[in-house]
């Protein structure tokens, strides 16, 4: 069968997580290395597009030690740097995606539980995700990577920056507050996804994540109560007390308590947007970032009151039932009711063009250029908690930038080259330039992978395990045999296991 | 007849104050229309400049500059705004799915093997929300075809899904919104694939890759065997009251096949689907249409050899290959353009139809010409679907399916002013419009 050509996409990254199918892949060649001192780069003669303070005709920007270190026009390129010559280019600050589910090494979701705080998707970051490349390629240098939706509470969240090529340990960014996934609706109460004849597990209803959320803050706090008890009998001398058994699931939850930790909840519709907040207040926790929040035009005077930022898709509706009353101005009337808004992509490809994702907000509800531009920059960022650092272009915050060969708010925007703290990690020159050497690597591979497998063969040696184990090799076969292909997909990117739309 | 002048902002002026907009399917009657000083895209020669539009019974009368305005014609201005043919979507379910995962809303995908029979404009709602949501972005006609996705298409794939329509974008009926009702019939080409999610698990399963391709094997001799059985049905067919001769409506619906008359639809995007697919088609003596065509690039000669047109899949995806380029699918549109191919895109969904015209653009951004990007959404699907006499292109004599916009159709900021679907002045209010407005004059809460 034939499945829907966004859910497709999606589908593609959760098959390739979860069934461990990630084989070696390209490093960019040449690409930056992280340990050396960064370069000093001029890029000269652009449009730039601060978003912090209008458009600059004709600047220059100077990067050094990985900040903008300067930013005007004609500025002077100090002796050694690199100059970009951006003449007809147009830069801004690179995107802030605040809802991905790339680099994540197996399944976004641990679906056996309606409360699974006790895991983290810092543990299984893979930075070997061909997505970290090509969202870099689309201009993405920090992304907000979520555990999926299945369960009311999900697990723990980590923000991240695109640095392809390097290891897992260097993609966190520095200092950027964790956050954990929690989910309303028809993921959780698993609407769509439960196999027939599978068991139900609780919540099947809203009602019940309500009182699944109250239920594991009510734990939570009472917790915390022992811990603050303990502490402060310590604190006074106390002697012979007994320490609270700690408990893993609970401890994320209290750091929600404490404001150490972003709530970031996947919703759709107005009454359960409202339900969370008055959960929220009933325990005095605050939700950060509603995700998705496709009804939240409906209810932006609220969340604009509880100082909630909403991250939205641009324009998808009705692949469920939740989402049949979305609307694609919904960036643009939360926006003007105070909200402070993002554009997000859920899925590795629409990651890929999040610019013209934002330029949507022009046509549908009016929002101004930089408004627009704010949605996939400065809004995220300030969602995430990082905008001393990124989100806009301006002296002193870290250089990741995007520049494109055309108005990025547009269609015809292509990115040419991404640059994360100063370093360009994406050039598409130096990208297509390198694609014959790398074709001829892989068909040297395939050819070694060939004879090594007449020799074996010729051997005639192997027991039936044995020739079964080679069959599966990925090099054995010619590519497009091997191939999974969309139509046996499931209908939603972790559909078995919970769902991230 | 009075001549009534309505310029933009007086069209704005009435409706917000009357709102009297046309209604959200569409007017009654057949006016006149004049639109005048606009910049056409005829797409048949180069634009013309601050040229008129004449549109009489639904039909182009009269299209270039200096064009008199016939008395009595409703006259819209359309000083610096562009006139286009409306969008062609190849590929769709239009009308045949609301909600996508509310499989009480999905008529996509008929259960069984060989459903040639069924027919996509059957089961078209004409009041379906998506239809007034995606002609707000310019696309006046599509290809809804059955067996081309949604997500009921859980069970055993279809090999013949059915006929395909081709439509209008407004109508009161499926008789007032349809073009072709069998434009086209759908063949599911199977796939090889090892890898399969299992819908009764949950969860991903593996086969053997000789267990797979005898699967394949199988499933493209019954397909061999069921157009051999059509073609002595055909056959037959000649002579209907021939001893023996039993009815046999699903080989019946195949015989405009088997004659020629009617295209294959095959949804194929592996290299070896479409080679086995147009190695099928050309022995077989039938006309195909590629759809999908994700690996289209690896059988460029081939296609290009046999003269096949392809539909391809909306190019903002990911590309299938973990060590394909990340723009695969951005640069193949030009790539077989270049090669002689005939293109066309589709978006092969509902809710995400009006990404049609960004796809096109994105694909411009990567090198293909831009008037070939248009006409791959207006010209070139009608081309394939046999019905260019009438849709396409902005010329005397042809069905009065056009745009009226602010800026280049293609783009993610453009405004759609005015849409022409049959001559009619159809209004591009929706269901989402309405809602916006609705939520954007709810009173302030009290907090």
């Amino acid at each position: 069968m034939k499945l829907n050509a966004n859910i497709l996409r999606f589908l593609a990254a959760f098959l390739l997580a979860t069934t461990g199918l990630l084989g070696a892949k390209e490093k960019p060649a040449g690409g930056p290395a992280m340990d050396a001192a960064a370069p000093v780069i001029l890029i000269q003669n652009a449009t730039i597009l601060t978003v912090s303070h209008g458009a600059i005709e004709k600047g220059d920007i100077l990067i050094k030690d990985g900040k903008i270190a300067a930013l005007g026009g004609s500025l002077k390129a100090p002796a050694g740097a690199v100059v970009i010559d951006a003449t007809g280019q147009f830069v801004m600050p690179g995107i802030i995606d605040c809802h991905s589910h790339i680099a994540v090494d197996g399944s976004v979701n641990e679906g056996s539980v309606s409360v699974s705080s006790m895991v983290n998707i810092a543990d299984v970051l893979n930075s070997d995700d061909i997505s970290i490349f090509r969202d870099l390629a689309g201009g993405v240098t920090t992304a907000n990577i979520l555990h999926g939706s299945a369960n009311s509470i999900g697990g723990q969240t980590i923000v991240i920056k695109l640095r392809w090529g390097q290891p897992a340990a260097k993609l966190p960014f520095e200092g950027a507050l964790p956050g954990i996934k929690f989910a309303l609706g028809e993921n959780p109460k698993r609407s769509n996804f439960r196999a027939s004849g599978a068991p139900e597990r609780y919540p099947t209803t809203r009602m019940g994540v309500e009182e699944t959320i109250r239920s594991a803050f009510t734990e939570a706090r009472d917790y915390k109560k022992s811990w603050d008890d303990y502490n402060k009998r310590a604190a006074a001398g106390e002697r012979n007390i007994i320490l609270p058994r700690r408990n893993l699931k609970l401890d994320p939850l209290v750091e929600v308590l404490e404001g150490k930790r972003y709530v970031h909840a996947h919703c759709y519709r107005e009454d359960e947007i409202l339900m969370l907040l008055r959960v929220a207040r009933e325990f005095g926790f605050h939700v950060q970032t509603f995700q998705h929040v496709l009804e939240g035009y409906k209810v932006a005077d609220e969340i604009a009151a509880a100082g909630s930022g909403a991250s939205t898709f641009s324009d998808w509706w009705a692949y469920k039932a939740e989402a049949y009353e979305a609307i694609p101005y919904n960036a643009a009337l939360m926006t003007r009711r105070g909200v402070l808004v993002s554009v997000n992509s859920d899925d590795a490809a629409e990651a890929t063009h999040l610019n013209q994702e934002a330029a949507k907000s022009i046509r549908y509800g009016g929002l101004t250029r930089d408004e627009a531009l704010k949605l996939v920059t400065l809004n995220p960022a300030i969602q995430l908690g990082i905008e001393k650092r990124v989100g806009t272009i301006d002296v002193g915050k870290d250089a990741d930038l995007a520049i494109y060969n055309h108005d990025p708010l547009s269609a015809y925007a292509v990115v040419e080259k991404t640059l994360i703290d100063g370093r360009v990690y994406f050039d598409r020159d130096r990208e297509q330039a390198g694609r014959a050497a790398l074709e001829t690597e892989k068909k040297d591979l395939l050819e070694k992978a060939r004879k090594k497998q007449d020799e074996e063969k010729k051997e005639g040696a192997k027991t039936p395990e044995e020739k079964k184990s080679v069959e599966k090799k990925p090099d054995d076969n010619k590519p497009e045999e091997k191939k999974p292909e969309g139509k046996s997909k499931p209908p939603q990117d972790d559909a078995g296991q919970g769902g991230a739309l | 007849m009075k001549r009534r002048h309505l310029n933009f902002l007086g069209t704005i002026l009435i409706l917000a104050l009357f709102n009297a907009r046309p209604s959200t399917a569409q007017t009654a009657g057949t006016a006149d229309f004049a639109i005048t000083h606009a910049k056409i895209f005829t797409l048949a020669g180069p634009p013309v400049e601050d040229g008129t539009v004449v549109i009489r019974a639904g039909k182009i009368a009269a299209v270039g500059a200096g064009v008199p305005i016939p008395e009595g014609a409703q006259v819209i201005d359309a000083k610096g705004l562009q006139v286009y043919p409306g969008l062609f979507d190849s590929v769709t379910q239009m009308g045949l799915s609301e909600i996508g995962a509310v499989s009480a809303t999905v008529d996509t995908t008929e259960t069984g093997s060989f459903n040639p029979d069924v027919t996509a404009a059957t089961a078209i709602l004409p009041s379906s929300a998506h239809i007034p949501v995606t002609r707000a972005s310019g696309i006046t006609e599509v290809i809804a075809a059955p067996a081309s996705g949604g997500f009921d298409s859980r069970g055993p794939a279809n090999l013949v899904g059915g006929r395909a329509s081709a439509i209008h974008l407004a109508g009161w009926t499926a008789e007032e919104m349809l073009i072709n009702k069998h434009a086209a019939m759908v063949v599911d080409w199977p796939g090889i694939e090892t890898r399969s999610f299992d819908f009764s698990a949950l969860s991903t399963r593996e086969k053997s890759f000789t267990d797979v391709k005898k699967e394949y094997d199988k499933q493209i001799n019954e397909l061999a065997d069921y157009v051999e059985q059509a073609r002595h049905y055909a056959q037959a067919l000649e002579n209907p009251g021939g001893a023996g001769f039993e009815r046999d409506l699903k080989l019946e619906a195949m015989a405009p096949v088997i004659r020629g008359e009617m295209p294959l639809l095959v949804f194929a995007d592996q290299a070896r689907q479409i080679r086995d697919a147009v190695e099928f088609c050309d022995k077989q003596k039938l006309k195909i249409i590629l759809a999908g065509a994700t690996e289209a690039w690896k059988e460029k000669g081939l296609l290009r050899s046999k003269g096949v047109p392809v539909i391809l899949r909306p190019t903002l995806g990911e590309p299938p290959e973990e060590d394909d380029a990340y723009d695969r699918l951005l640069t193949q549109p030009e790539e077989l353009r270049a090669a002689g191919i005939k293109i066309a895109f589709g978006s092969f969904d509902n809710s995400f139809a009006r990404r049609l015209g960004q796809n096109a653009a994105n694909a411009v951004a990567h090198g293909l010409p831009y008037e070939e990007g248009l006409k791959a959404v207006t010209l070139y699907p009608a081309q394939m679907f046999g019905l260019d006499a009438q849709l396409g292109t902005v010329e005397t004599g042809k069905t009065a399916n056009l745009i009226v916009t602010s800026g280049d159709p293609l783009d993610v900021t453009t405004d759609v002013r005015y849409l022409f679907i049959k001559g009619q002045l159809i209004s591009t209010d929706n269901k989402q419009k309405s809602l916006y407005e609705k939520y954007l004059n709810r009173p302030k809460a009290a907090q």
